[in-house]
Formats: C-alpha cells, sequence, structure tokens
C-alpha cells in the first residue's frame, strides 16, 4: 500500500504536512505535467513514482509522461549525458539526427496537459517545440559546470526558450539567460527502498546472494557506469583487504535509458577475478528497492566513489540508513557530507581506502558521523521539503517578485 | 534605543491586561533559492560582489547554515565565514567574519556594510590575496521568500506558548529573524506583540535580548517558552 500524507507526518510533523498542504491549496487551478524519458530505474523515475501520488492525495493537480526511445536513441542521450558531465566523447552529427529524429516522433505523441510543464533531463528538452501559453520549466540533474561544449550548445537552441531552469547545486550549473531555480534532490523515507526493515527481511536478502553476514560489509549501491568508478572501488577494497577481513558488495540496477550496463559490468566482473569475497551484483527491477534497502542496511560501510556525480541520492539513502558514509567530494556529495562530521569525503582510491579502514577500525567514530548524517538528511533532503519547492517554483512561474505573499 | 522608542510609543495602564488587544496570528515563511550567477575567486571578488548583491542574498549568506543545520550546528550561520576559512584558508578572517553580531544590525544594508568594513580592514593589512581553486568559488545564491499565514492564533501568553509548540521552525525562523533583519522591522515579532498588545514589555525585551543566532531553532523555540512560563507575566495570567 502507498504511504500516504500522515505517514509522512509521523517522520517529519503534522505542522510540515500542514504547512505543505497551505501552499499546495494557492496552486488550485493550475495543472503540473512531469515528463521524463523512463518510468522505471533511476533517481528522477524513483522520484515521481514518489511525489505524483502524494499531490494527488493533497489535491494539487499532476499527471506524469514519459517520452518513447529506442536503444539507438538512448544510446545517444546517454553519451550525451557523459559529455555534459565533462566526460570525454565522440559525438557525431548522425547522434544528433538520431535524438531530433526520435524528437519529431515524440513531439507528435505527446500530449502537453499542464499549465505547467516540468521537463526532466535532455532526453525529452526538445518538447519545448511544443509550447503554447504553458509554463515550461527544465530539470537538469546533470552537472554541466564543464560539459562538452557542441552537446551543451546544441542543447541551449531548446534550454534557453524555458521560462526557468533547475539545478542541484550553484557549482552545476552555466551561464543562462533564464532564471536558474537551486533545488536538491530527495528521498522518500517510506519508499520500499528506505522504510525500516526487520533483520529477517536483512537476513533474507543476504542470504539471497551469499554474503556473509558475520563479516564487515563495505558496500556501493550505483548503476554500472565509469562515472560511479566500480573498477576504483575494487582497487580501493584491495587496499582495505589487506588489513580487515571484510567483503565488498557491489549492488546496481538496469534502467531502460541506460545501455553501458553490460559492458561496465563486464569490466567489473574482470577486475574482480581473483579477489575474494567481492560480490558484483545486478539486482533485478522487481527486488530492486527493496534488496538495495536491505543491502544498505547490512552494510558496515557505504562507500561512492563517483568520479562525476549529479547529487548522488544513494548517498542519501546510506546517511537516512544512519550509514558510515565514505564518499567523493564530487557533485552534490559536499552538499551532504561535511568533511569528518557527517561523513568522509575522499579525491582518490588510496584516500577512500584509509577511511575505510579508520570507519571499520573506529566504530563508535563511524556511529557518531552516521548519526549526524542521518540528522542531516532529515532536515534537508526528504520528500517533503523536495514537494514543497516543486510547488514554489511553479507559484514563482507567476510573480517575480523576491518577497510573494501567498 | 529601539526599545525605549517601543515603550515610548504607548501609554500603558499597566501590566494587568490578560488578554491581547489584537491576537498574535503566526505566519511561515519558506524559501526558493535562485543562483545569481555570480561567483568570487578572491576577497577581493568576494567584497566587490557583496557590494551591489541584493539583500535576499546577503540574508541567504548569513542565515543559511542556521536553516539547513537547525538541530545541531557545527558552524556559524555565516556562510561567508565558512568560505573564508575553510577554502580561502584564512582563519583570521573567517573567524572576524563569524562573529559579527547580527542581532545588533536592523537593516541588511547595515549588516551589509559591517561585513565589507570588516573584509576590507582586512585586504588592507595582508600582503597577499589568495584564491580558491577552480569549482570552490563562493557562488551567491538569492532565496525568493513566500510568506503564508498559518492557523494558529494566540489571544494570551498561554495561548502562545501551545501555539509555539506547535508551528514549524520556518515560522520560528519568520517571526524572529526574517521579520526583524529581512523585512526590517527591527524588533522581532513576539516582542511587538507582547509589548504592544500584552503590555509586557520587560517580558518582550528579555525575548529580544536572547541572542538567538547562538541556538539552534529547536533550542530557541524551548528557551522562548521556558522564559515565558517562568516569568512573572505567566503567573499574573
Amino acid at each position: 500500500m502507498k504511504p500516504t500524507l500522515k505517514n509522512y507526518s509521523d517522520i517529519v510533523s503534522s505542522s510540515i504536512i500542514d504547512e505543505l498542504k497551505l501552499v499546495g491549496g494557492k496552486l488550485k487551478g493550475k495543472k503540473i505535467q512531469y515528463i521524463n524519458s523512463t518510468r522505471a530505474g533511476g533517481g528522477v523515475a524513483e522520484m515521481l513514482n514518489c511525489i505524483v501520488p502524494l499531490f494527488k492525495e493533497m489535491g494539487v493537480d499532476v499527471c506524469w509522461d514519459v517520452i518513447e526511445g529506442d536503444k539507438k536513441f538512448f544510446n545517444v542521450t546517454k553519451k550525451f549525458h557523459n559529455a555534459l558531465h565533462g566526460r570525454e566523447e565522440h559525438i557525431t552529427d548522425e547522434d544528433f539526427e538520431t535524438y531530433m529524429q526520435t524528437s519529431e516522433r515524440n513531439i507528435k505523441k505527446i500530449n502537453i496537459r499542464g499549465d505547467i510543464v516540468y521537463i526532466h533531463d535532455p532526453q525529452p528538452a526538445f518538447l519545448i517545440e511544443k509550447r503554447n501559453r504553458e509554463k515550461w520549466i527544465w530539470r537538469c540533474h546533470i552537472d554541466v559546470s564543464v560539459p562538452n561544449e557542441r552537446v551543451w550548445g546544441f542543447l541551449l537552441q531548446f534550454i534557453e526558450r524555458y521560462d526557468a531552469s533547475v539545478f542541484s547545486s550553484p557549482k552545476f550549473t552555466r551561464p543562462l539567460n533564464i532564471p536558474q531555480f537551486l533545488v536538491c534532490p530527495a528521498i522518500d523515507p517510506l519508499s520500499d527502498k528506505n522504510r525500516p526493515l526487520s533483520q529477517r527481511e536483512i537476513n533474507s536478502v543476504l542470504e539471497k546472494y551469499g554474503i556473509d553476514k558475520t563479516k564487515p560489509i563495505v558496500c556501493q549501491v550505483s548503476r554500472y557506469d565509469y562515472l560511479k568508478d566500480p573498477i576504483g572501488v575494487i582497487e580501493a577494497f584491495k587496499l582495505v583487504k589487506k588489513y580487515i577481513d571484510c567483503q565488498l558488495v557491489l549492488a546496481g540496477n538496469r534502467a531502460a535509458d541506460d545501455p553501458e550496463t553490460d559492458k561496465v559490468y563486464a569490466e567489473v566482473m574482470e577486475r574482480a577475478k581473483g579477489v575474494p569475497d567481492v560480490h558484483a551484483l545486478i539486482i533485478s527491477p522487481e527486488h530492486n528497492d527493496t534488496d538495495i534497502n536491505a543491502l544498505q542496511r547490512a552494510s558496515t560501510v557505504i562507500i561512492q566513489k563517483s568520479i562525476k556525480e549529479g547529487f548522488a541520492l544513494t548517498v542519501t539513502e546510506a546517511l537516512w540508513k544512519e550509514k558510515p558514509v565514505v564518499a567523493s567530494a564530487v557533485g552534490g556529495i559536499p552538499l551532504q557530507i561535511k568533511h569528518r562530521y557527517s561523513g568522509l569525503l575522499c579525491h582518490s582510491i588510496e584516500g577512500a581506502a584509509m577511511q575505510i579502514r579508520q570507519l571499520l577500525h573506529s566504530p563508535a567514530y563511524a556511529k557518531r558521523l552516521a548519526n549526524n548524517g542521518k540528522t542531516h538528511i532529515k532536515r534537508n533532503f526528504l520528500l517533503t521539503r523536495l514537494m514543497r519547492e516543486h510547488m514554489l517554483m511553479a507559484l514563482a512561474l507567476y510573480n517575480e517578485d523576491d518577497v510573494i505573499y501567498l | 534605543m529601539l526599545w525605549s522608542c517601543l515603550k515610548e510609543k504607548r501609554n500603558f495602564p499597566g501590566n494587568n491586561m490578560r488578554k491581547a488587544k489584537v491576537p498574535f496570528s503566526f505566519y511561515s515563511h519558506v524559501e526558493l533559492r535562485e543562483s545569481t550567477g555570480l561567483k568570487a575567486r578572491n576577497l577581493r571578488e568576494l567584497v566587490n560582489i557583496i557590494k551591489d548583491a541584493p539583500g535576499s542574498v546577503i540574508y541567504y549568506h548569513t542565515h543559511v547554515f542556521l536553516q539547513q543545520h537547525q538541530f545541531a550546528s557545527p558552524e556559524p550561520p555565516n556562510a561567508f565565514a565558512y568560505w573564508v576559512t575553510h577554502t580561502i584558508g584564512d582563519e583570521v578572517l573567517g573567524e572576524k567574519l563569524g562573529s559579527i553580531d547580527i542581532s545588533q544590525y536592523y537593516t541588511i544594508r547595515a549588516l551589509r556594510e559591517k561585513i565589507i568594513e570588516v573584509i576590507e580592514g582586512h585586504l588592507f593589512d595582508i600582503q597577499e590575496i589568495r584564491s580558491a581553486v577552480p569549482g570552490k568559488e563562493f557562488d551567491f545564491t538569492k532565496s525568493r521568500s513566500f510568506v503564508f499565514t498559518i492557523p494558529y492564533r494566540a489571544n494570551d501568553l498561554a495561548e502562545f506558548v501551545e501555539a509555539l509548540k506547535k508551528i514549524t521552525l520556518y515560522s520560528l525562523h519568520f517571526h524572529i529573524f526574517a521579520a526583524r533583519l529581512k523585512f526590517e522591522k527591527a524588533v522581532n515579532d513576539f516582542s511587538n506583540w507582547i509589548t504592544l498588545d500584552l503590555n509586557f514589555p520587560e517580558l518582550a525585551e528579555k525575548i529580544d535580548k536572547l541572542d538567538p543566532y547562538t541556538y539552534t531553532l529547536v533550542g530557541l523555540r524551548d528557551k522562548i517558552i521556558e522564559m515565558i512560563k517562568n516569568s512573572p507575566e505567566w503567573n499574573m495570567d
């Protein structure tokens, strides 16, 4: 059964939920339409799956549509994604043609129903071509601070026709001629991925994947993606393993819009050959959320050794579960972790390994960091804050003042 | 000085009023952040941008940590101080900026001038201007405020305390910090009402002198409730 607002009030307080409803009431008569590129897999789909029913319960009129694309299209948008993050990618004229061909098909198929149209990421950015009298917001979940200029320049023809853009951090932004709102993503504390689990549920997941519950577990949860550096995690684990008898769990799923998984996974398996206690798991979609939840809760230390990140909701999830985290100081991670206060930040394989060892050897210190981390997430990165900011953005599109009396 | 002005505004008949002339209506205040696109790499750029930035930018950076870490703040509420200390590595200036007593300023303009004075004074004394490495620049952010009424009213101190227990920390922040500085009312809303509508100027003054920037918001709420309940005015009710 889907959680209701009452369930959230038990976590964040009823007065927060009451205020949320008051703000929601100011959107009466306006419909918000979300559009992204997948219904399952990845942070955006997860977030929309959570907030859409809650908005409806509040009486806020929302709907959610998904564009369609074939493997070729998603291969191109994955290349765009990596290139916007600043990774070297060979982008061809044919890639742009593929993007436009699929876009034109979607322009014909997608029905614009909202007064406020909220587009996620580059895949559906072209839909601005359908603009009529609506307000349009482009939400960028990517760090575009040092992008491939060719891809960025191509997307700008769409982006600058929006009414506003949204980024997770000022560090991710580029100069634009439209307002740039700053909204961090958030997690749903009551979703299957984050709800409390019994020890029995956790143990059954460990048994399913053949993980030893008596040995410390170091775990990275993320897609098999070069930017998440799973190879670097294995190298760090090897350094830890010299001193501590522990296990490494790499846990990822397949998202419909990510064609790179198999290639990266094969490289991970190759690199893990001969290294004992490495569990590289591909979690099936039907069990993904509960299994990931259990693996995170069973972990002694969570690592997120990304080379580039958007916001890194996996870090948010780990901190919410009161786990000590070692994570690269990239993307949105420093917004979540203040070094030595709510986790440890690293910049290299060696640094990550050293910090994992520190946490495994100093459980009291690890517990203190984890406790601070959970408090920080509760205050700043839960779904209710995100819902509030989505509504404020919608309201802000109709009023440019610095102070708006609702 | 402000307190004497407030007291002189009305000729109070005495401290025996139980019900307020006008009930206190609670408001709340939530914010939406917006990037200004302005970035400072060093102290010279920092101070130059501070001079011209909108008031909502100065307010945001002097109150952001207070809101983000309202349960247990490890840092001063001033983002300029944090960046100067941790990114530029200038602990002396960081401490000077972090110890600016924001309670002493009644307008953002005055607070801005103080920040500029502290940085420019320091720039005069130092020989080398260090720059942040790329990616660690100070990003100027502004906040857009959304103000709305919430369904809590108080006719007397008992009702006021009950409401205070229930309101969000956003509401508390609005009445104590934003009303005084962002909306330039000079005195926080609670003290204003307790003086003008309940005629308890001594209690109001005590609340206004609480040094609110040194509390977490949860701690501040508890302190105000404790102060009211332990005051002679509470017993009069």
